[in-house]
């Protein structure tokens, strides 16, 4: 496999662009991505753009070539969707397309505008992610799925809304110095215990915000990165993807996700790693229980080990294995179709040391980031290394 | 479209070879292996689509989801399912304005599966837990009449 590197991330701020197109935010953070490379545009050879509910917020399909004229490129333009995951897997094909050989230079990112949605459009939108027929006809709603997933956790291993509540409270600390970030504000335990319930037992400091916002990554070669004198410290050195059934229901584990232990063990497999020798993490944490789920699936807790985590330490900013620097999808934000590529971009900053909480890894080499779609009926995982 | 809420869910159906343009929330998908599926169940004859290995699941198929076995049967489901995992929700899609808050529950049918709203209790209270036994049918979501698979509480002993 080519060594594939990352040149460069740009991000929107994520939050409420209620003037700004999905072109014009795709545009900006395609804009700082080239800043941040020194690549130039010319030299792109192909745009991988994730994007989940565009057809709904924007009443926009076929939106990859828009994408590239916004950028400024020309080339092969193709438009990823695999729901949250849409920008996971379009970052892992620009990731395969250069380590086969078949371009030195991709543009891959996502973007979504959420917030011009009326709030029940949205969580119809977002339940357009789960089975029809069988989920949302019956009620289903994507919070209520997650609820069911939390319950059937509690009911199998422990854990508690408190534990959960640690999550939200540590993710929201992580978001304040983050300039991207939509929610800088701190969220105590006790706030979010009192929070109003939306889908129990998940309260509305367990879920996730509404939010517009785009990412962008240059991913090169190596070779390509010395040839043009590129500074890319950052390689990704390993990618998976699993797919579960699509409904919950009808899985074999109501409180795990096989998705995502298929795509972490190809991914570390790829990379010739180990949970053990991962140093930093950004996972999915749409709702707060999705970053135990992720936690598990990726090998850095036992199964059922994960809910006290936070409220443990071990995953806060100060402890053993911090994640979700970023403040994570809880307070960072979640524009769904941009997610993934967001989280490689904040990965990449924490390693390279440019992140305003790269103080909490100093010595990270190894990072990886979990991206999940629906109820992790997708899932993709990446490893970033640092290589120089 | 419209951001009135409560049932005015925009129109996205329109091949449904007319007569109810003006039903109040969107059906995207019609099928009628499902809906067979559904009547069936409403009758008090739910089926799932077993495979020889004994993977279940729902209409439509013509493959097991699971290995992929073209040979599917028709078993029926348990009388009495065993809740799995639940969920009150309160925050509804627009398609459940009505409803909320309510009990969503997957429940445990034998051969498959299967998720629905529970009724016959109270919400709100503690009525619900894992485990218990209830009954599957299919009665109307209050917002817009349209059928929803359910689940009552029966006597589990």
């Amino acid at each position: 496999m080519t060594d594939v590197r990352v040149a460069g991330v740009g991000l929107t701020r994520f939050g409420s662009h209620a003037d700004r197109a999905g072109r014009d935010l795709f545009a900006t953070a395609a804009e700082r991505a080239f800043e941040d490379a020194g690549v130039p545009r010319e030299d792109v050879e192909e745009l991988n753009y994730g994007n989940f509910m565009g057809a709904l917020a924007e009443h926009q399909g076929h939106q990859a070539p828009l994408m590239a004229e916004a950028a400024g490129v020309r080339c092969p333009a193709t438009r990823y969707e695999s729901a949250c995951a849409s920008a996971g897997v379009a970052v892992r094909e620009a990731v395969r397309t250069v380590a086969a050989g078949d371009a030195d230079v991709v543009l891959a990112g996502g973007m979504e505008r959420m917030t011009n949605l009326p709030t029940a459009e949205v969580t119809e939108g977002l339940a357009m992610a789960a089975d029809d027929l069988f989920e949302v006809r019956s009620g289903v709603t994507f919070p209520g799925a997650y609820a069911l997933m939390a319950a059937a956790y509690f009911e199998a291993y422990g854990g508690s809304r408190r534990d959960l509540s640690h999550v939200a409270s540590k993710n929201h600390e992580n978001a304040l110095p983050n300039e991207y970030a939509q929610y800088r504000r701190e969220v105590s335990v006790e706030e979010a215990m009192d929070a109003p319930p939306v889908a129990e037992p998940l309260h509305l400091y367990d879920a996730c915000p509404i939010t517009d916002g785009a990412s962008a990554l240059v991913i090169v070669s190596a070779e390509y990165a010395a040839d043009h004198d590129v500074d890319a410290p950052v390689a990704v050195t390993g990618t998976g993807q699993g797919t579960d059934r699509m409904a919950l229901g009808d899985r074999e584990y109501l409180a795990r996700t096989p998705a995502a232990d298929d795509a972490a063990e190809a991914a570390y497999a790829a990379a010739g790693v180990g949970p053990d020798d991962v140093d930093v993490a950004e996972v999915h944490d749409c709702f707060t229980i999705a970053e135990v789920l992720a936690l598990e699936s990726l090998g850095l807790f036992e199964v059922g080990e994960g809910v006290g985590a936070a409220r443990e330490g071990v995953t806060t900013a100060d402890g053993d294995l911090p994640v979700n620097l970023s403040g994570g999808l809880k307070a960072k934000g979640h524009p769904v179709g941009a997610t993934g590529g967001s989280q490689i971009a904040e990965l990449t900053r924490l390693l390279r040391g440019d992140h305003p909480n790269s103080e909490h890894v100093a010595d990270a080499e190894v990072g990886v980031a979990h991206n999940a779609g629906g109820t992790v009926a997708s899932a993709v995982v990446h490893v970033l290394e640092v290589a120089e | 479209m419209s951001d009135g809420g409560a049932g005015e869910g925009g129109g996205t159906g329109g091949d449904g070879g007319g007569g109810d343009e003006t039903a109040p929330s969107p059906t995207p998908i019609t099928d009628a292996d499902y809906d067979e599926w559904l009547d069936a169940l409403a009758a008090g004859e739910g089926y799932a689509l077993v495979c020889p290995d004994g993977h279940g699941s729902l209409p439509p198929r013509r493959r097991c989801p699971e290995c992929g076995s073209d040979a599917l049967s028709r078993e029926p489901l348990d009388e009495i399912g065993r809740v799995e995992t639940f969920s009150v929700v309160h925050v509804p899609s627009p398609r459940f304005a009505d409803d909320a808050p309510y009990v969503t529950a997957v429940v445990d049918l034998g051969p498959v599966r299967a998720t629905g709203v529970v009724r016959g209790v109270d919400p709100e209270g503690d009525a619900v837990e894992v485990g218990l036994s209830v009954a599957a049918g299919v009665e109307e979501r209050e917002t817009d009449g349209e059928p929803l698979v359910t689940f009552r509480p029966v006597d589990g002993e």
